[in-house]
């Protein structure tokens, strides 16, 4: 297997821990400190609750600003300062430097969740009680988070090969927006007369990323167990997905005159 | 007949242009050459006429619209046969975030060295271009000069059998493009072949076996530098003080140009040691004497004159 995209991955995150990407946790830890002294004092028997919302809430927020933000910016930034000429013209091919970017960003948002997981771990152990079984929850509920951040990179990465970052970032929030109305778009679809409309909201449900079977913050924060099979069917989802998205960024990108 | 260390064929390569984006804008046309293995072979013209294009096809980094080319007799499109090669792209850029060593370090990974030999490797080339100093210096501090250093270690860090460099005296100052042509002497020594692009002619002539010229996307001839461009020596600059109180002597006085203590006459070949004599007896120090020739922008624009070509891109055609 070749080695090169671990290489261009290692460097892809050193420039993120470099250029002080991960100095949102700083911003993610201190919200969470307050968090947990205020609920402490106002909220009684909704601690958990409340801490837990907020926590994956923000965790959710902070991966998708990021992942939308520099995934856009992957392959642009590198074409618009010509850092990948000199790499090309190595035995690099260019799906191999495609994978590697997606890596070291994926790899970014992993650290980077780590730590806010961590982070919500304390705050929940401040407000005042051991941790309980329904409490892993919250972890399969950042699994989720993590597999909707690795569709979301996917997205902005293919839209990084053709398109400036603006229009990236408009287009993957466009599709972000969709994807999680997705099922609602289709019902609306189903409603009208409209065969049209219908086709055309169908096609739109499985063409748009389903985002929506992605959150699971709800049932974190009750403590409700979430299916096994949902798991599974996220994880394949999500890599099936990402994969598609992949393989046509990278037949984008492998035609691509660089300027 | 030996494989040829680089070997163009028809190499076309065309842009599309407008909002419809269907005129096209041809920056090369038809080039085919030969550079054989051990040369130096130097890559000139004036801005725009398809060096940088001709360079950026060679890499893949741009597909052509016709034409192939093959570097030591396999397709450049053979990716595994980019290990062979070295690049120095045109005012390079790299990854600021990185320092000199931590970047070449990055660049060896993609050879295949273990550690030891990187980190030796590393240590060797940062010597060999003059940056070992500020090696562990991010790159977002460097110069243009320095990075164009950093730029030609990258290049041959892998010890390619062909390098190919696009303008590397680029940013240089005269210190910095001494070493530059001590290194690629360096390097046509260990009987690699390099391809290089450059504006300027005196390192076309110090430097190459052959060179070849490109004017307009189209190739102008390929030759020896004394060949190709011809480069009479147009006159004789003479720099020079009078001591005080003296004046320039006879007819030289009416050429000469005063700047502060200094004079500068311009005088042909065959009249030199007879100014040379007259400015002597006067009592002249005599500071430099250099001949002048013309420009390789005169001598493009001879050419553009000559062949009724547009000096940079070029030919539109509609799809």
């Amino acid at each position: 297997m070749s080695v090169m995209p671990g290489v261009v991955a290692i460097n892809t995150f050193r420039e993120a821990v470099r250029d002080r990407v991960l100095y949102n946790l700083v911003f993610f830890g201190l919200m969470m400190m307050g968090a947990a002294i205020l609920v402490g004092q106002v909220s009684i028997g909704i601690n958990r609750l409340v801490i837990i919302n907020l926590g994956l809430s923000a965790i959710s927020v902070i991966g998708l600003v990021m992942a939308v933000f520099i995934g856009v910016g992957l392959i642009y930034r590198e074409m618009e300062k010509r850092t990948l000429y000199s790499l090309l013209a190595r035995p690099v091919r260019r799906w191999e430097f495609l994978a590697g970017k997606y890596a070291g960003l994926l790899l970014t948002l992993l650290v980077n969740t780590s730590f806010m997981t961590i982070g919500l771990a304390v705050a929940l152990y401040y407000v005042g009680r051991p941790f309980v079984r329904a409490d892993l929850t919250a972890l399969v509920a950042i699994y989720f988070i993590l597999l909707e951040l690795a569709l979301v990179t996917a997205i902005a990465l293919f839209f990084s090969c053709f398109s400036s970052p603006m229009l990236s970032t408009l287009f993957t929030l466009a599709v972000y927006v969709t994807g999680i109305f997705a099922g609602d778009i289709r019902d609306f679809g189903a409603l009208t007369k409209s065969p049209a409309v219908q086709a055309f909201t169908r096609v739109l449900y499985y063409l748009v990323p389903n985002f929506h079977n992605f959150n699971a913050i709800a049932a974190a924060g009750h403590g409700e167990r979430v299916p096994l099979a949902l798991i599974w069917q996220n994880t394949l989802y999500a890599i099936v997905y990402a994969s598609v998205v992949l393989v046509a960024a990278s037949a984008v990108f492998g035609r691509r005159n660089l300027k | 007949m030996a494989t040829a260390a680089i070997e163009i064929e028809n190499l076309t390569k065309d842009y599309p242009t407008g909002f419809w984006r269907k005129r096209m804008r041809r920056s090369l046309d038809h080039l085919s050459l030969r550079v054989e293995e051990g040369e130096v072979f130097g890559f000139l013209g004036p801005n725009g006429a398809g060096k940088t294009t001709t360079l950026k096809l060679l890499m893949r980094l741009i597909f052509p619209t016709e034409g192939t080319a093959r570097i030591r007799g396999r397709s450049i499109d053979d990716v595994s046969m980019h290990a062979e090669i070295g690049y120095l792209p045109e005012q390079p850029y790299f990854y600021d975030h990185l320092t000199a060593r931590e970047l070449l370090d990055y660049y060896a990974r993609f050879s295949g060295f273990g550690r030891a030999e990187r980190k030796r490797r590393v240590t060797r080339y940062l010597e060999l271009v003059g940056i070992a100093a500020a090696a562990d210096v991010q790159l977002r501090k460097f110069s243009k000069g320095m990075l164009q250093r950093v730029g030609i270690a990258q290049a041959i860090l892998h010890e390619p059998k062909v390098i190919f460099l696009d303008e590397p005296m680029s940013g240089l100052d005269p210190i910095g493009r001494r070493e530059v042509r001590d290194v690629i002497l360096d390097l046509k020594r260990q009987g690699r072949t390099v391809f290089f692009s450059t504006h300027i002619l005196s390192d076309a002539e110090m430097l190459c076996d052959r060179v070849a010229v490109l004017v307009g996307g189209k190739l102008q001839g390929t030759g020896a530098p004394g060949e190709i461009v011809a480069i009479d020596v147009q006159a004789m600059e003479v720099f020079f003080e009078m001591p005080d109180g003296s004046s320039v002597p006879g007819a030289l006085a009416q050429q000469a140009t005063q700047t502060g203590a200094r004079y500068r006459i311009e005088v042909g070949e065959a009249g030199l040691y007879a100014s040379l004599d007259r400015l002597r007896d006067a009592g002249a120090r005599i500071l430099s004497v250099t001949p002048v020739r013309p420009t390789l922008e005169e001598y493009f624009l001879q050419l553009v004159g000559r062949e009724g070509a547009a000096p940079h891109a070029v030919e539109v055609v509609t799809r």
